[in-house]
């Protein structure tokens, strides 16, 4: 079983975007690690053959017509935004270039 | 006129199609109960005093000016929703300090469906934030409290709903069951609570927890209200990929005819005995040989990987979730916090959500992101997915041989406030006998059936399915219901102490 | 450029201004082998979203084309466009795959705010088409020579929203005060086609990888799923690129240019960092791994932020959505069913307009296969089209630094004013002029003709008169012509173009001329 380390814990928070404190990530790696150690029982029984289950129902093949339908206003768009500017979702700056 | 909040939503359907009390009169009689109570119980987040009774009057105007025919099989009741389901306009918070003042472009088509029904939306009710939990404690608005002992839970996530129907400030109620929050609320507030086929109503408007697992379904104080309401809201929907494409079973009618003769009745081997209080144990037992004096053939079953569920269900809630919540950042809607100009969106985005989730959101955020890691996948994620595959498999073989299943609903009656709150593992045992059936997507019903003794505290029972025989629950439920109350001559919750 | 901020500003500017030592192409040819990997993003030209009810049309204002489910709005949930996914299945038979009978999609998992969910929905493992190949072309001065590029895999996605970057110098993201986000086009289906690594190209690099967006962008283009003009996004290019010093060592590390909006810039864009890789090795340096940004106006890459740590994006797969299972009779007749490739097809016009090999690498070269037979259907002669496109309006589109297509003057036009011309109305001086007009915008070329007043002048009397004129204003010249010098009637054509503002036939000026004066030319 892996000890997971403040430094893995760190890494996880930057991953999930949490902005934690050094003290509730301390606690966080206790935490996780106890909670891990008791699912660990999962793979005594996950072998190789048995096949993983994403989906409770055996759909396939749901789809819909490309037909428009109806979308939001503008206003209700943006009605819950935190900031807006020219009919646009305002957000600070970016610094990691992506896309 | 006897007291309203008393009655059934079948019985109050049947008033306001009758002409004896206006849908206004039945609304406010409702409103009223939740100001004498709620500030006690606290089941609502949120009134919606001005919408409900302006419901009530569409119904009273439809039914002056087109008769009793125009109007559907409840119009007119009054119902809680949980309070993460979107309603347009009204305050949808998830029980979460994110989402504060949030309010949605949008119903969800569960709230579509009870609106165009003619159903009265009181309000929305408290819960786990984010739906993560079996107390409602983590509800970043407070807790509520059981209306059987105000200091203990009402179970969770969906604790607000349950408590809401036991305190008879509303008849009916929606809950959504992730791996226990309707079923468990239901056994511990002593209510009827179903999780219908994972499908079986539509999840748009759904705020998602764990999209593979999250079921809305209907709560009500018995079997009957519950079919009705689940009549309402079940069926197809072309805006969730996941949703079964067949008519929904004739749960109403099984309702109506409760009988479980000669039905094939197995008691889970897994969920009984050690873990399981005496007292809880013991009402199990006693409903159980019930059934089989009201002609059911009781037999035991084995599902040999039910143990390993709750851990596979550790691992698969979190990871959705971790990826599911990951839309909340302060963006588009919500909370932002600490956007001084100066900082980037990455830090806007980390303070937000480090300051508007709760510690055990982030817990299991955490522990999501962690599962889905790369390297880790296999062991965690992967392997909890095949653990899936194993109970679904429990569940087709023990259907071979029985009809239904039955267990405890929950291990223990309810609990303090406070009791279980540092010790996630011992919460989290309290979803141990309702989370199979999420996992394999089976329907499953709580129903009361009996104080244990130690307590006084209602026991629930809990009835499985196979995939798309809601209708076997209902079945079941109504026969037992029917039994037990003349056994006690009066439902259950009439002993429930006065608030 | 941007405001240079120091190395530790937290605002993040590298110092990277796109100037980097270039090893010379000769010696990166003789010191290392290069490897090449294309990811090309086909937006298609459904009229929906992926997975929502939302138009797609380009150009609408601003979260106008927004609903729950592409807005990311809680308690939203995806739906499949149907027409999508045989698109992607189209594209997957045309590029010799195999098309999956059972996948999924998957969820890539990173925060960024053009992504409202902060997870894009893709494939990742199970990609409905893999394992093709496309064959593409590249012209040489000895015949064209085929390269037989292996597609790794094909397979659908959403794009994102657009930001646009307020407060910078440049509108770029580095020294921005904030951003501004129009969700209308988060959501659009988009099919991505990765190629494995191509080796052994060489010297041909460059131009093997701008064959390939070429020829896959007249793929999409002939099956109809996509209107692919890179130069509005609906067809993206990222390329990746590595050098080793042998074909026997192992890969090398690898860069990711993105930004890459022309077919001409692909091929810049390969040499480049071949160059620039090539200095860095030469110096004993290291090639990061990492994403790198196309400059179209220096002609060269800027380093984004380094990803030494690669991203990691939590695959695992959708749960909104259920497999997609394609019916193997329905693949069946939909590669039946597939229109003709565009190799066959330039076979074919080939042999219809009898062009040799040259002349057709011409027009390949020139990227002008489509616009040619489009004027040709307008009623041109092959030849005509060919030799305007290839002539003045390669010309034109070369000085305006634009690809042919975004020129800004159609073939039906085009066939117009070669229809004028040949009828005698205009002459090719003034045909030239009627292009100009249309490209500044003044209409169609009836229109332009009308305003101009552009009137050949053909009829002899006119002629006579205005060569008599001229004849009398330069005796001597007559003389010299007289005498033998049949060249020097050029002056005195020339006086009468000048007198006729161009819109004289200069030949029949000439003719008549000569004749007028007894001469034999």
């Amino acid at each position: 079983m892996p000890a997971i380390s403040p430094d893995e814990v760190a890494h996880l928070a930057v991953l999930a975007r949490l902005d934690l404190t050094q003290e509730h990530l301390g606690r966080l790696a206790a935490e996780l690690e106890v909670i891990l150690a008791s699912v660990a029982t999962v793979s005594q029984v996950a072998t190789e053959q048995i096949p993983p289950t994403s989906h409770p129902l055996p759909l396939t093949n749901v789809f819909r017509a490309d037909e428009v339908r109806p979308s939001l206003t503008v206003e209700q768009a943006l009605m819950a935004a935190p900031a807006v500017e020219a009919d646009r979702f305002r957000v600070p700056r970016i610094l990691d270039e992506d896309s | 006129m006897s007291d309203l909040t008393r009655m059934t939503a079948a019985q109050l359907a049947a008033l306001v199609a009758d002409g004896q009390a206006s849908a206004v009169e039945v609304t406010q009689a409702h409103l009223d109960r939740i100001g004498d109570v709620d500030s006690a119980v606290h089941a609502f987040l949120h009134v919606d005093t001005a919408g409900a009774l302006a419901a009530a009057a569409a119904v009273d105007a439809t039914r002056a000016s087109s008769g009793p025919a125009a109007l559907g099989p409840l119009a007119g009741v009054p119902l809680a929703l949980k309070d993460v389901l979107t309603t347009e306009g009204v305050p949808t918070t998830c029980g979460s300090r994110i989402l504060e003042g949030w309010r949605p472009a949008y119903d969800a088509t569960v709230t579509r469906r009870l609106k165009e029904a003619g159903v009265v939306i009181l309000g929305k009710t408290n819960m786990d934030e984010f739906a993560m939990g079996s107390s409602t404690e983590h509800s970043a608005y407070g807790p509520t409290h059981n209306p059987w002992d105000l200091s203990r839970i009402p179970g969770g996530s969906g604790g607000g709903s349950a408590a809401s129907l036991a305190a008879y400030e509303a008849p009916l109620a929606v809950g959504t069951d992730t791996g226990g929050s309707i079923r468990q609320p239901a056994a511990v507030t002593g209510t009827v609570g179903v999780k219908p086929t994972y499908g079986g109503v539509s999840r748009y408007g759904l705020v998602a927890l764990a999209s593979s697992l999250d079921q809305a379904g209907p709560c009500a104080r018995t079997v009957l209200d519950a079919a009705l309401l689940h009549r309402v809201i079940a069926g197809h929907d072309p805006l969730d990929s996941t949703s079964i494409d067949a008519p929904v079973p004739d749960v109403v009618g099984a309702a109506r005819h409760g009988d479980v003769r000669g039905l094939r009745v197995g008691v889970v081997r897994e969920l009984s005995g050690e873990g399981y209080q005496p007292g809880v144990q013991q009402r199990f037992d006693e409903a159980v040989a019930l059934l089989e004096e009201l002609g059911a053939q009781v037999t035991e079953v084995s599902c040999p990987h039910f143990p390993y569920a709750l851990a596979a269900y550790y691992l698969i809630l979190p990871s959705e979730c971790s990826s599911n919540l990951a839309k909340f950042d302060g963006m588009r809607f919500g909370l932002r916090a600490g956007d001084d100009g100066t900082r980037s969106v990455e830090e806007v985005m980390g303070r937000t959500r480090a300051t508007g989730f709760g510690p055990e959101a982030i817990r299991r955020i955490m522990l999501g992101t962690y599962a889905l890691s790369a390297g880790y996948y296999d062991a965690f994620y992967g392997s909890a997915q095949k653990v899936r595959t194993l109970v679904t498999r429990d569940f087709a073989a023990a259907f071979e041989q029985v009809d239904v299943m039955v267990s405890p609903t929950a291990p223990t009656t309810a609990f303090k406030l406070g009791e279980k709150l540092d010790d996630p593992l011992a919460m989290y045992l309290n979803d141990v006998a309702t989370i199979p059936a999420n996992l394999a997507g089976t329907p499953g019903l709580s129903l009361p059936v009996g104080l244990a003794p130690e307590d006084g505290l209602p026991v629930g029972l809990q009835v499985m399915a196979p995939v798309m025989a809601d209708d076997r629950l209902y079945r079941v439920a109504a026969a037992l219901e029917t039994a037990l109350v003349e056994r006690w001559g009066a439902p259950i919750l009439d002993g429930a102490p006065a608030l | 450029m941007s405001t240079v901020n120091g190395p530790d500003d937290p605002r993040g500017d590298h110092g990277d201004h796109g100037s980097h030592p270039l090893l010379p192409w000769e010696t990166v040819l003789e010191r290392f082998d290069p490897v090449l990997g294309l990811e090309v993003h086909v937006e298609l030209s459904t009229r929906t979203k992926m997975f929502c009810g939302c138009p797609t049309a380009f150009g609408a204002a601003p979260n106008t084309q927004t609903c729950p489910t592409c807005l990311a709005l809680p308690g939203a949930l995806p739906v499949v466009n149907a027409v999508a996914v045989e698109s992607a299945i189209r594209l997957g038979l045309a590029l010799n795959c195999t098309i999956a009978t059972w996948c999924r999609f998957a969820r890539k998992n990173y925060f960024y705010p053009d992504m409202p969910k902060n997870y894009q929905v893709s494939q990742y493992d199970e990609p409905i088409a893999f394992a093709g190949w496309l064959d593409v072309e590249v012209p040489s001065d000895v015949g064209p020579r085929v390269y037989r590029i292996e597609i790794e895999r094909a397979h659908m996605e959403e794009d994102t929203g657009k930001s646009s970057h307020v407060g910078g110098d440049t509108g770029r993201i580095h020294g921005a005060e904030y951003s501004l986000v129009d969700y209308n086009r988060a959501g659009i289906p988009l099919i991505e086609v990765v190629t494995k690594p191509i080796e052994g190209l060489g010297p041909a690099a460059p131009e093997v990888a701008r064959a390939f967006v070429a020829e896959l962008r007249a793929l999409v283009v002939s099956l109809g799923i996509s209107d692919a003009y890179m130069h509005q996004g609906s067809l993206r290019c990222d390329v990746n690129l590595s050098l080793r010093r042998s074909p026997q060592d192992p890969l090398g590390t690898r860069s990711e240019t993105k930004n890459v909006n022309s077919l001409r810039s692909v091929a810049r864009a390969v040499r480049y960092e071949m160059q620039r890789q090539g200095a860095l090795l030469e110096a004993g340096g290291r090639v990061v791994q990492e994403t790198r940004h196309w400059h179209e106006d220096t002609g060269g890459t800027t380093s984004g932020r380094s990803k030494e740590q690669a991203e990691d994006y939590r695959y695992f797969p959708e749960p909104d959505l259920v497999p997609v299972a394609p019916d193997p009779g329905w693949v069946e007749r939909l590669r039946v069913a597939l229109p003709e490739l565009p190799s066959a097809r330039r076979r074919r016009l080939q042999g219809d307009w009898a062009a040799s090999d040259l002349e057709m690498t011409a027009v390949l070269n020139a990227d002008a296969l489509e616009v040619i037979e489009a004027t040709i259907a307008s009623g041109a002669s092959p030849a005509a089209a060919r030799k305007w496109w290839l002539g003045e309006l390669a010309r034109l589109a070369n000085e305006r630094d634009v690809e042919l297509v975004a020129l800004g003057i159609v073939p039906v036009d085009v066939a117009r004013i070669i229809a004028l011309v040949d009828e005698g109305l205009l002459t090719d001086t003034m045909a030239r002029q009627v292009v100009e007009g249309v490209l500044a915008g003044q209409g169609p070329p009836d229109q332009v003709v009308a305003a101009r007043a552009l009137k050949v002048v053909g009829d002899d009397a006119s002629l006579t008169a205005a060569i008599a004129e001229a004849v009398a204003a330069n005796p001597d010249v007559v003389d010299k012509i007289r005498a033998g010098k049949v060249a020097a009637s050029g002056v005195i054509v020339g006086a009468v173009m000048k007198a006729t503002r161009g819109q004289a036939d200069a030949a029949r000026v000439r003719e008549l001329l000569l004749g007028q004066l007894g001469v034999d030319g």
